[in-house]
């Protein structure tokens, strides 16, 4: 075992990873450890936008941004770290535009905007222009400036190292374990600071716009080590993707001014969200799909509804609104070309000409790893602080997302907070010294993979997997209820003990062994989604993403806390519900105190 | 539908050379990408089988390879356009050429990151920011003139397919030469000449013969020859002049 010695590690590559990385770069000796080389990172999908309250195009103002926040995360959002994202977001986005990354631009050359869903004025008022973004490849080009500016800055890159643990220390953490893909060897990265920034876990449900790599390996490892795991009975379910793969389609489309129509033609988000529509939030939306579907209204009587982009359709609605604004095919073109070459691709269908067919898919995590405002990790209900732990992007909980996400506040709480945890990291480090190396570090981790290596059973991995994406995806996905998510729960543990005593892998040798990794990866799942049913099944409410059909109020005396789930030592899940949601806004203006969510 | 593959195999732990291995799926759909017969196989019948991949739609650029004999990512090719006259598909795929393969389809991009480093591919401008605090403004014509080239995934299908660079693997490649034009052509980036300077050298875009191979099989559709011209061009008349004709063009 080799044994690498730096002030921080960060794991992760992708948008939040990067940020911290130049910034902890710019004072202490960092490794960024990714198990795909940094430009694969899930964060160079993100199509639609970055949110920013930068005025370019209409008045906004960040009190409007965090106030949609709130609203969108149907008040679990804790409002100091609302605040925080809205603030920070027009410095962060403008720093991005300093690192060279090329935004689409108004005509005097500022940088555009778009309308996305939830986006108002004026405290819940009209759509308002919000979304930041390049085409619709805003998360690529961020992707692309951050990893180019590390290279810029000279930061030290492991590229395909896959890390399977973390090394506790009686007080904080003494670094991570990694196997280097390539030949299969284990590296102890011994640090004084450690970060995770290893994205979503979409690859829980069977739909979904995630990446087959999105497998919520920090999430799950951090867990293990006594993390807890916040709010994870939040998942959003994105209301557009494409039929029947779940390769998303932006809400940039409604942006754009497309509408969704069910079988009859119907533009049905009229009856669900009248002032708003199609904009709606993702939640809102989503369950409408649902709701259409389960009536009878699917196109063709089948699982999806049409999401119409074509400027025939566009355009009279838009005329039908009173708006002056026509749309023109070459400016569909323009706008969204990577959506237009997709549904080309995968289905023949040409958006153009004809409507797209989407059902909600799986889309991400608003739950994760509890961090305060600096990307410290906290271990309980009282915030209390794990030193030299960081986490930040998807797989961390700060939790400014609440129950329900805002389309763009994620590439606003990659930059925001991982610029926040890489510059407290050097802070840190200039105050700490190196805690020193268990002795058998990487022991453990090294056991469990062998574990599966010499495993000889009788269920092969992907057997065990879709039998877990399948259960999820019927009972814990958009509609829930007791009954379904203690039938998904029985299934999951069934599933852990199988890929504990019964797993067989084909691949015993060392390099590039995908397939022991993918088997080690399906553990994480299993454990995301066992912790996801313990917490769905005890959040008697129906609140955001989590919708229950037996509760389907929701519950503010008892439920504006979020959970904390603990793993205990006979393998069990313990759920704390102490910690309170941070009210800080609604303190000072009853405009952010919890009501009603009407759209 | 039935696929029937030939997948190049080679793991260096067992084998000591390359071997054609063969698979046969039943029930396929016309619309399964070629990435999810590699999934089915592997899932399915041979787990030592190794492949790179991430997003599964054409947008990361981990599975560029030789897919019957062109350069395609996985991801984007369906089982559909590859049926004979008797309706099932056959698929040939081996690993990109002129790369060392380390196993099965998987080869080292270590080189091909070099070439791409090399050309400073990272935005440069020491100049105050605009005093307000704000963006550096850009006129949307300004913006336009490298919008094309902003879209690369780094997939490596474009360089890995090009007659020059199976020659002489030290010339820099499309690709590289494409995330140069991206910041050239960046009227806010002041490094223009310094990138200029590293591919007017002998191993820069002059080994490129115009063969096109590049362009067609870039799967995200840069007009890469068109880009490597306009390059060859700032070379001999500068990156301003060059630009600005760039600008005329598209304003047409
Ligand atoms: C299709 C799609 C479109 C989206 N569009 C938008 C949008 O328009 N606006 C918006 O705000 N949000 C959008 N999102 C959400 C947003 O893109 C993601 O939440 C965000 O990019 C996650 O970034 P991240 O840095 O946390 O992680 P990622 O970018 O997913 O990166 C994870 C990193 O962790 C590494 N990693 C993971 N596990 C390990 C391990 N065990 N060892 C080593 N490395 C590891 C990976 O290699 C990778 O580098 C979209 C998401 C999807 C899926
Ligand atoms: S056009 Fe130039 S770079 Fe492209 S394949 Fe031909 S020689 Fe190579
Ligand atoms: S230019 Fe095209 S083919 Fe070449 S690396 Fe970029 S995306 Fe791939
Ligand atoms: S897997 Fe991402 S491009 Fe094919």
């Amino acid at each position: 075992m080799q044994t690498h010695q730096y002030d921080a590690v960060i794991v992760g590559a992708g948008g939040a990873g990067l940020m911290a990385a130049l910034y902890a770069s710019r004072g202490v000796k960092v490794a960024v450890i990714s198990k795909l080389y940094p430009t694969r990172s899930h964060t160079g999908a993100a199509q639609g936008g970055i949110g920013a309250a930068l005025g370019n195009l209409e008045e906004d103002h960040p009190e409007w941004h965090a106030f949609d926040t709130v609203k969108g995360g149907d008040y679990l959002s804790d409002q100091d770290a609302a605040l925080r994202l809205a603030e920070e977001a027009v410095s962060a986005v403008i720093e991005l535009e300093h690192l060279g990354l090329p935004f689409d631009r108004t005509p005097d050359g500022r940088i555009s905007q778009r309308r996305f869903g939830g986006h108002t004025s004026g405290f819940g008022g009209q759509p308002v222009r919000r979304a930041c973004h390049a085409a619709d490849r805003t998360g690529h080009m961020i992707l692309q400036t951050l990893y180019q500016q590390c290279i810029k800055n000279d930061v030290m890159f492991f590229d395909e190292y896959h890390v399977i643990d973390l090394i506790r220390t009686a007080n904080g953490v003494a670094g991570v374990v990694a196997v280097n893909i390539d030949d299969g060897e284990l590296h102890v990265f011994h640090s004084k600071a450690v970060l995770f920034a290893t994205g979503g876990w979409g690859r829980v449900w069977e739909i979904t716009s995630n990446a087959l790599t999105l497998t919520g390996d920090g999430t799950a490892l951090t867990y293990r080590r006594g993390v807890p795991m916040q709010d994870m009975e939040f998942f959003q379910f994105h209301p557009t993707g494409l039929y029947p793969m779940g390769i998303l389609i932006t809400e940039a489309v409604r942006g754009e001014g497309g509408v969704l129509l069910n079988d009859r033609g119907e533009r049905f988000m009229e009856r669900y969200a009248p002032s708003i529509k199609d904009l709606a939030s993702r939640d809102v939306v989503a369950r409408a799909i649902y709701l259409e579907v389960r009536e009878g209204r699917g196109i063709k009587g089948k699982r999806y509804v049409h999401l119409d982009v074509t400027p025939e359709t566009v355009n009279r609605y838009l005329a039908e609104a009173g708006e002056s604004r026509r749309i023109t095919a070459e400016y569909v073109e323009e706008k969204l070309p990577d959506i237009l070459d997709f549904t080309r691709t995968y289905l023949g269908v040409d958006p153009v000409k004809e409507p797209m067919p989407v059902q909600p898919t799986a889309h991400y995590g608003m739950g994760g790893i509890p961090t305060d405002l600096e990307g410290r990790v906290i271990m309980d209900a009282q915030r209390t602080p794990l030193p030299g732990l960081y986490a930040a992007g998807e797989c961390a909980c700060v939790s400014v997302h609440g129950a329900n996400r805002l389309g763009t506040n994620s590439l606003t709480d990659l930059i925001v907070f991982g610029r926040a945890a890489g510059k407290h990291m050097v802070e840190y480090c200039a105050n700490t010294g190196l805690e020193s190396l268990p002795d058998d570090a990487g022991h453990e981790a090294e056991a469990g993979l062998e574990h599966i290596r010499q495993s000889s059973g009788s269920r092969k991995p992907y057997q065990i997997r879709s039998e877990m994406q399948q259960v999820m995806m019927d009972h814990v996905s958009v509609f829930r209820t007791a009954e379904g998510i203690q039938d998904a729960l029985d299934k999951v543990r069934t599933l852990k003990d199988q890929w504990q005593n019964d797993l067989s892998i084909d691949d015993r040798g060392k390099r590039f062994n995908s397939d022991l990794l993918e088997a080690w990866e399906l553990g994480c799942m299993l454990d995301i989604a066992e912790v996801t049913a313990v917490s769905a099944l005890a959040r008697e409410e129906s609140r955001g993403a989590h919708s229950r059909e037996d509760f389907p109020k929701r519950d503010d005396e008892k439920w504006m806390v979020h959970t904390l789930a603990y793993p205990t030592n006979d393998g069990g899940v313990r759920l704390n519900h102490d910690k309170k949601v941070d009210m800080t806004l609604a303190e000072k203006d009853p405009r952010f105190k919890p009501k009603e969510r009407v759209y | 539908m039935r696929a029937i593959l030939r997948i190049r195999r080679f793991n260096p732990e067992q084998d000591s050379k390359p071997y054609w291995g063969e698979y046969t799926l039943e029930d396929i759909q016309p619309t399964d990408r070629v990435l999810d017969l590699l999934n089915r196989v592997k899932w399915e019948q041979d787990g030592t089988l190794v492949y790179r991949r991430s997003c599964a739609h054409g947008i990361c650029g981990s599975d560029g390879m030789r897919i019957n004999g062109v350069n395609r990512l996985a991801c984007k090719v369906l089982a559909k356009g590859l049926t004979d006259g008797d309706g099932d598909a056959h698929v040939q795929i081996e690993p990109m050429l002129g790369m060392k393969v380390l196993k099965d389809l998987i080869v080292d991009m270590e080189p091909f990151f070099a070439h791409y480093r090399a050309v400073l591919p990272y935005f440069v401008n020491d100049t105050p920011a605009p005093a307000d605090g704000r963006e550096r403004l850009q006129s949307p014509e300004d913006r336009a003139v490298f919008d094309d080239t902003t879209k690369c995934i780094l997939c490596a299908c474009c360089t890995t397919s090009c007659p020059s660079f199976w020659a002489n693997g030290e010339y820099v490649g499309p690709a590289a030469i494409v995330q140069a034009h991206r910041f050239i052509f960046d009227s806010r980036d002041v490094a223009a000449d310094k990138r200029l300077e590293v591919l007017a050298e002998p191993d820069g875009v002059w080994r490129c013969r115009t063969i096109f191979n590049c362009t067609n099989a870039c799967p995200r559709d840069i007009e890469i020859t068109r880009a490597i011209g306009e390059v060859k061009l700032a070379t001999r008349r500068g990156a301003e002049k060059q630009r600005e004709a760039m600008r005329k063009e598209h304003a047409k």
